[in-house]
Formats: C-alpha cells, sequence, structure tokens
C-alpha cells in the first residue's frame, strides 16, 4: 500500500474511531490512560478510544502484529502520528512497557519472554515500573547492591529500590539485581522481571515538593523472581539498562518538548497582555522570545538526529545532549510560566480553576534534570563519548 | 528539504574546505589587516571564487550562474567562517544576487545577474543609518527628477564599502515606501568614509548629497517592494548566520584541541571536569544553532513564506552562540587566549561583528517575539 492510501484510509478510521471528547488537550494526570489491572478509566470515551486503537495494534504501531503490535513500518508510523495530530487526538496509552521495556524486550528478549509480556504491554493490561536506583546508588547507578541468589527456577530477591516510578499503581517491575557476586561492578548485574503481585514486594509513595507522589519506594524481601524470566544472561543487565536508558532519555525529551501551558498562554491567563496581545513587560517578551528560539532549535535538533540516525550515524550518545538540553529547556519554560502568571502561579489548592497544576508542573520539571542520570551525568557522557575528552 | 547535505552540497563543502584552508585562510586575514589593505579583501581571491562558480550559487542558470539555492551558499559561507575568510560573498553573491533576483526587472537582471556570477562586480548593500540596524527607520529620500530621481542621506556599516563597484541602497520614494535603488559609489554627491572595524574588514558610510540617478536605477521588478525588501534581509540574516555559525564551530574544534594538548599538574586539562562541563555545554548550543540555521536555508529555498520567523531564529542564536563559543574559547586557552598570536581572538572579533550585521540576537528575538505574535 502506498503511504498516500496509508494516508488517506488512517484518516478515514480515525475520523471514524477517535471519539470527540479523546480530541481535546490533556487538562490533568487523568486525562493520560496508563492502563493495567488497577486501571480506572477516567471516562467511557477513555476506554473505548484505548479498545478501539488496542484492535488495529496502534497503541504501538511498529511493534510486530504476533506480539500486539500494528506492524507498521517506520514511515507508517509517523504518517499515523502526523494523522493524529491533525485532529488533535490523545495518546490512547501511555506506560513505561511501551517506552521502555518493550524495546529492551523486542532487542533481549526470547520469542517465549516476548509472547508472554508484550501482548499485555500492548493492550494495556499489565503496568509496568522501572527498578533501578537505590539509596546508595542513585548517579553511581552501578553500585546497586539489591541481591538475587539462585534456588532452583527462580532468585530470591532482597534488597530496595527508590524513585520507582509510579510503583504503588503498577502490577511487574523490570529491576537490576546483583545475581553475580564474584563478578566485577558492572558484570555481576541482571535484568529480571518480577510480579509484584506476592508477599516479598512492597511499596511506599515519596511525597514530593509538588505535593504528589509519582516516586515510590519499593522493598524486595525474599521476593521471588524466575529465571525465565530474566532478559539476556545473568551478568548482561547492565547492557540492557544501558540500551533502556536511552529510550527512557527519548522520552523525557519528547515529555519535555512543547506541550502544555506555555508562557505566552499564560500572560494571556494573567492578563498580562495588551490589546494586540503583545506582552507587556519588555524584558519578560525578550525572555520568552529566547525560549521561543531555543525551542524550534530544539525541534529542528531532534529531527536532525533522527535523520541522521536513519542516514546509519546512529543517535548514540548525542541522546546524552538530547536529554540534557530538552530538559533544561523544560525548566526555564515552567520558570517563564511562573514569572508570567505573577502571584496567579503562586495558588496551590482550590484557589483557581487549575489546582495549582502551574505550580505542581513547575515544580515536578526540577526532577527532569535530575531523573534518568542529572545533567551533570549527560555532560559527563557528552565530554567523554561524544568530544572525546579523557577521564581523569 | 533535509537536514542532511546532498551529495552536490558535501562536494561543495569539502572543496570550499580544502580551498579556503589554502588561500583565504587566518594567515590571509591577518596579511589583510597587517599590511593595512585599503579594502580588506583580496580581489584575486574574489576571481578564483567567480571561477569555480561561487559567485553565481544563487544567480539562475539563464544568467550565467548554477543557481544551487541558499543551503548551498550557506554550506559555503560555513565553510569561510571557519577560515575566517574575508570576501565580498555575502554582499554581492548572497545579498547582490538576492536583491535582483527579488527586485530587479527583467532588464536589470540580465545587466547585472552575469556580472555577479563571473566575479565582476563588488556590490555593498546601504540599509542601516543608525548603529544598531533597524531596517523600517530609513530617512534616506529619492525624489523624482525628470526620468529620474535625486537621493538625499546617510548610510552607515556597508559591508565591503571600502571595494563596492556597485551599492544597493534603500531608500524611501514619495509614497514613503523602502525602494532599492542601484547607486555609483564614484557619482558626484556621494561620499565615502572608510570604517575599519575589528575584525580587519573595511565597511564604509555613505553620505549622499542630491545624487543624481537614472530611472533605471530603481528596482522595480517586484509587486511589493517592501515585501522584496524584507525577504531580502531575511535571506542575509540566514546567510550571515551561516556564517558565524562557522565561527563559532571552527573556535569550539580549535579550543578542544588546545584542552587536549595542554597539561597542568601532570595531566591533560581535557580531564577535568570543570572544563568538560564547559565544553559539553557548548556542543549542544552548536547543535541547536547548527539546526537553526540549515532549517532557515532549506525553507528559503522550498518553502519561503515560512522563513521569517526560522531566519530571525537562526540569526538570534548563531549570533548567541558563535559569541559564547568564541568567549568560552578565550576563557579555556587561558593566557594565551589573550594574545595575538593564537586564533582564537580573531574568532572572538568576527563573531562580534558578524553579528551586527543585519541585526544581533536582540534584535532578532524581537523579530522572533513580533512574528510570533507577542
Amino acid at each position: 500500500m502506498s503511504l498516500e492510501t496509508f494516508r488517506a484510509e488512517t484518516r478515514a478510521w480515525l475520523e471514524q474511531n477517535c471519539p470527540e471528547s479523546m480530541r481535546k488537550p490533556i487538562r490533568s494526570e487523568a486525562d493520560i490512560c496508563w492502563g493495567g489491572k488497577n486501571w480506572t478509566f477516567a471516562s467511557d470515551d477513555q476506554r473505548i478510544w484505548m479498545e478501539r486503537m488496542v484492535e488495529k495494534g496502534w497503541t504501538v504501531p511498529t511493534w510486530p502484529t504476533e506480539y500486539g503490535g500494528g506492524g507498521l513500518s517506520k514511515d507508517e508510523a509517523f504518517v499515523l502520528k502526523e494523522e493524529m495530530k491533525a485532529i488533535n487526538a490523545r495518546s490512547p496509552l501511555d506506560s513505561f512497557g511501551i517506552w521502555m521495556l518493550g524495546p529492551a524486550l523486542l532487542k533481549f528478549g526470547t520469542h517465549e519472554q516476548k509472547l508472554e509480556h508484550l501482548p499485555k504491554i500492548a493492550r494495556g493490561e499489565i503496568r509496568w515500573c522501572q527498578g533501578y536506583s537505590e539509596p546508595g546508588a542513585g548517579s553511581d547507578l552501578a553500585s546497586l547492591r539489591t541481591k538475587g541468589v539462585l534456588e532452583g527456577d527462580h532468585y530470591v530477591i532482597n534488597g530496595q529500590k527508590v524513585w520507582t516510578s509510579y510503583a504503588d499503581q503498577s502490577d511487574w517491575i523490570f529491576a537490576l539485581v546483583r545475581t553475580e557476586a564474584d563478578k566485577s561492578k558492572h558484570e555481576g548485574i541482571s535484568f529480571i522481571l518480577v510480579d509484584m503481585d506476592q508477599p516479598g514486594v512492597s511499596t511506599k509513595p515519596i511525597k514530593l515538593i509538588s505535593g504528589k507522589s509519582p516516586f515510590c519506594e519499593t522493598f524486595f524481601d525474599d521476593a521471588k523472581g524466575y529465571v525465565k524470566n530474566l532478559l539476556g544472561e545473568p551478568g548482561q543487565g547492565w547492557t540492557i539498562a544501558k540500551y533502556l536508558l536511552s529510550h527512557e532519555r527519548a522520552g523525557i525529551v519528547s515529555e519535555a518538548s512543547f506541550g502544555g501551558l506555555n508562557p505566552v498562554t499564560a500572560a494571556h491567563q494573567s492578563g498580562e497582555v495588551d490589546e494586540n496581545g503583545k506582552l507587556e513587560d519588555p524584558i519578560l517578551r525578550g525572555d520568552v522570545a529566547r525560549l521561543t528560539i531555543d525551542g524550534l532549535a530544539f525541534d529542528a535538533t531532534m529531527r536532525r538526529v533522527k535523520e541522521e540516525a536513519d542516514h546509519g550515524e546512529g543517535v548514540g550518545a548525542r541522546a546524552s545532549m538530547l536529554k540534557y538540553v530538552g530538559t533544561e529547556l523544560n525548566k526555564r519554560k515552567n520558570e517563564l510560566n511562573m514569572s508570567a502568571l505573577g502571584s496567579d502561579g503562586l495558588l496551590w489548592e482550590g484557589e483557581n480553576e487549575t489546582d495549582g497544576d502551574p505550580a505542581r508542573s513547575w515544580l515536578r520539571s526540577r526532577a527532569n534534570s535530575i531523573e534518568g542520570g542529572t545533567s551533570e551525568v549527560q555532560l559527563n557522557i557528552v565530554a567523554k563519548r561524544v568530544l572525546g575528552m579523557p577521564s581523569a | 528539504m533535509s537536514f542532511i547535505l546532498s551529495e552536490d552540497e558535501q562536494m561543495l563543502r569539502d572543496a570550499a574546505r580544502g580551498y579556503l584552508a589554502e588561500s583565504a585562510s587566518v594567515s590571509a586575514l591577518r596579511s589583510l589587516r597587517d599590511s593595512k589593505d585599503p579594502i580588506g579583501f583580496s580581489r584575486d581571491l574574489w576571481a578564483s571564487m567567480a571561477e569555480m562558480g561561487w559567485c553565481g550559487v544563487l544567480v539562475p542558470e539563464e544568467h550565467g550562474g548554477v543557481e544551487m539555492g541558499f543551503a548551498a551558499a550557506g554550506v559555503i559561507l560555513e565553510e569561510m567562517g571557519r577560515h575566517l575568510t574575508s570576501s565580498p560573498f555575502l554582499s554581492t553573491a548572497v545579498l547582490g544576487a538576492t536583491a535582483f533576483n527579488l527586485s530587479g526587472t527583467d532588464a536589470q537582471k540580465s545587466e547585472y545577474l552575469p556580472k555577479i556570477a563571473g566575479g565582476e562586480i563588488v556590490i555593498g548593500l546601504a540599509i542601516d543609518e543608525k548603529a544598531r540596524h533597524k531596517p523600517e527607520k530609513i530617512d534616506t529620500r529619492a525624489v523624482k527628477d525628470g526620468n529620474g530621481f535625486r537621493l538625499t542621506g546617510a548610510k552607515r556599516f556597508v559591508g565591503c564599502g571600502a571595494g563596492a563597484d556597485l551599492l544597493i541602497v534603500a531608500a524611501r520614494t514619495e509614497d514613503d515606501k523602502i525602494n532599492l535603488f542601484l547607486v555609483d559609489p564614484r557619482a558626484n554627491g556621494v561620499t565615502r568614509t572608510d570604517r575599519r572595524t575589528l575584525d580587519s574588514h573595511v565597511p564604509a558610510d555613505f553620505q549622499f548629497d542630491d545624487v543624481k540617478l537614472d530611472g533605471d536605477a530603481l528596482l522595480s521588478g517586484a509587486d511589493d517592494s517592501e515585501q522584496a525588501y524584507r525577504q531580502l534581509l531575511d535571506a542575509g540574516r540566514a546567510a550571515q548566520a551561516a556564517e558565524s555559525h562557522g565561527v563559532a564551530v571552527q573556535a569550539f574544534e580549535t579550543t578542544l584541541e588546545y584542552l587536549k594538548g595542554r597539561e597542568q599538574f601532570g595531566v591533560s586539562i581535557a580531564t577535568f571536569q570543570g572544563l568538560q562541563h564547559r565544553a559539553a555545554h557548548l556542543y549542544g548550543e552548536l547543535e541547536l544553532s547548527q539546526s537553526l540555521v540549515r532549517r532557515a536555508l532549506t525553507t528559503l529555498d522550498t518553502q519561503p513564506s515560512q522563513s521569517p520567523l526560522w531566519c530571525a531564529a537562526a540569526k538570534a542564536k548563531a549570533t548567541a552562540v558563535s559569541r559564547l563559543s568564541t568567549a568560552e574559547g578565550i576563557q579555556m586557552h587561558g593566557g594565551v587566549g589573550m594574545t595575538d598570536e593564537y586564533d582564537i581572538g580573531l574568532y572572538y572579533k568576527r563573531a562580534q561583528a558578524a553579528g551586527e550585521f543585519l541585526g544581533d540576537d536582540a534584535f532578532a528575538a524581537g523579530e522572533v517575539a513580533r512574528l510570533s505574535g507577542y
């Protein structure tokens, strides 16, 4: 089928199947469909939209059909994305399974592992979280100490993870576990998929400065992780983790690009514009213009890097550059939102219709340059792997 | 429209890099400076550029050019930025050719475009009347006089002004519209004052006292002369941004090499995290600048109606990043970065001057705000 035919058919199908209310901008967290056993749909339309897209395999358009995907080529997937954007269609399903675990399973999983786990991700049946960081292993992730001891067909896992996003609402966790006690720091780690519905796994939310708790602590007390759910080889976990981190960085970056409130809209809300819609404060206007410029530059750079990657030059360590630039940009955007909103931006609970959303988003954005590797870690990676500057 | 250079563009880049390193490198700029060259560029170099086809990069084939487009012109300009090449390429092959393409009548195109492609004339574009770029602030007047005009006013900072054979002057006509006029810099009533700038270029200021112009001095081929004027400035900004970006990239690479070679405390200073982070941050800024420059140039070639925002954004970013890159270059070189012997200071100076031409980053950011509707 030609791309043009595909586009026409896709447009017609979306027109027919995307409910009207799913073509409106996302207003709050509840509008994002995460799926999983504990998921409560925010509306019938949200459920219907997800189910229809699942049916087509379009929650994960490029995955093979036998694993629940749409089997689309890159170009077709891009057309689908464009056509969805054209009608402002919301994403039918978002999850760490789709962004992070899926690509790793596709690359490192056995056929059985793929058949077992991928379709459940594609259909939004199982919600996954990521067990990487530990209280003593942040930027120095490879020093993690959560331990797995082999006993027959499973590992007995003990230890603690931290910053596990949405662990309290997740069904399974993909975790880095030290299984090879006699091996070196990086070579002793395995990548194990663990069912959280067992007595040995418990979670505790961490309250953040934004007043919300997207992150948890996760505890393993003699938890079982089956050998059949170990991805790759024992001791290969660090390689898989690094591969997956590059996908995580891409995810954080696309989150950082220009959705949500922007300073111009914010200024309109707070009445800081003149009758022609011009920002009244000239210094703020200049700051916003520089943000616009960097936003255009960042979007263009994402496209350029993608194009170059398709030409075989690879993204490689440049993912770290994108993560650094994108997250710093998102922080700047949030700071300017707050500036444009003035005292309206300070409202916290019940005082405005958005229930403190701009302030919470501003506070949440501080984590962008910490999670998935801090800005400083990204700069280290760029210096060493892109610029060839030697280690001390 | 691609971010990746086409095969032709790659060949052009490689040829330009090789040629400029040989014939128009930093040492060539130094000798122009040290000999106090009266025009600040080499006419022999300009003739060679014509032989290689560069002068006709924006000239249609029917007028003797190769018409490769703005993206290709940007490839050449980036290489010129890398080598600090001083030449009339921007003033003549880009701005001159574009002025004729957008605003010239068929007769004007037939007369002048072949001369541009052949490297036979050097053109100076005379816009600014104040120290800071304000392209709408034009007080120079062209008053009807018989079949021709009388031109009165003053212009500053005309690139390649000291060596220009022909001026293209922005002036208001009696309907108060901005129009472009062809003026012979040697005509009666024209006074030229050469200005040597810190980057060793020699722009000039011009005074026009009741200068008599023929009727065909007016570039009258555009439907809307002010629209064409703005398009010309947009194209010039994108092109100047490409040169600035080249300055930035070369300054960065030179500095990185210096860091790797310099030892203190018994180790390469490139191992220091303080310097690594500054360099890595700069690398990110260079990537942003590169994307905007390329985007602006390819948009001029393929979707001109979309180009004003991209051209302004590219000018703002490339100006800011070239100044940052060269300033960081001096800092990271340490003491030797302050000496005339090392090249980094020359890059710093060129970044400042190139950034000013057709509006600095503050000006261009204002354009971005205006074009974005806030």
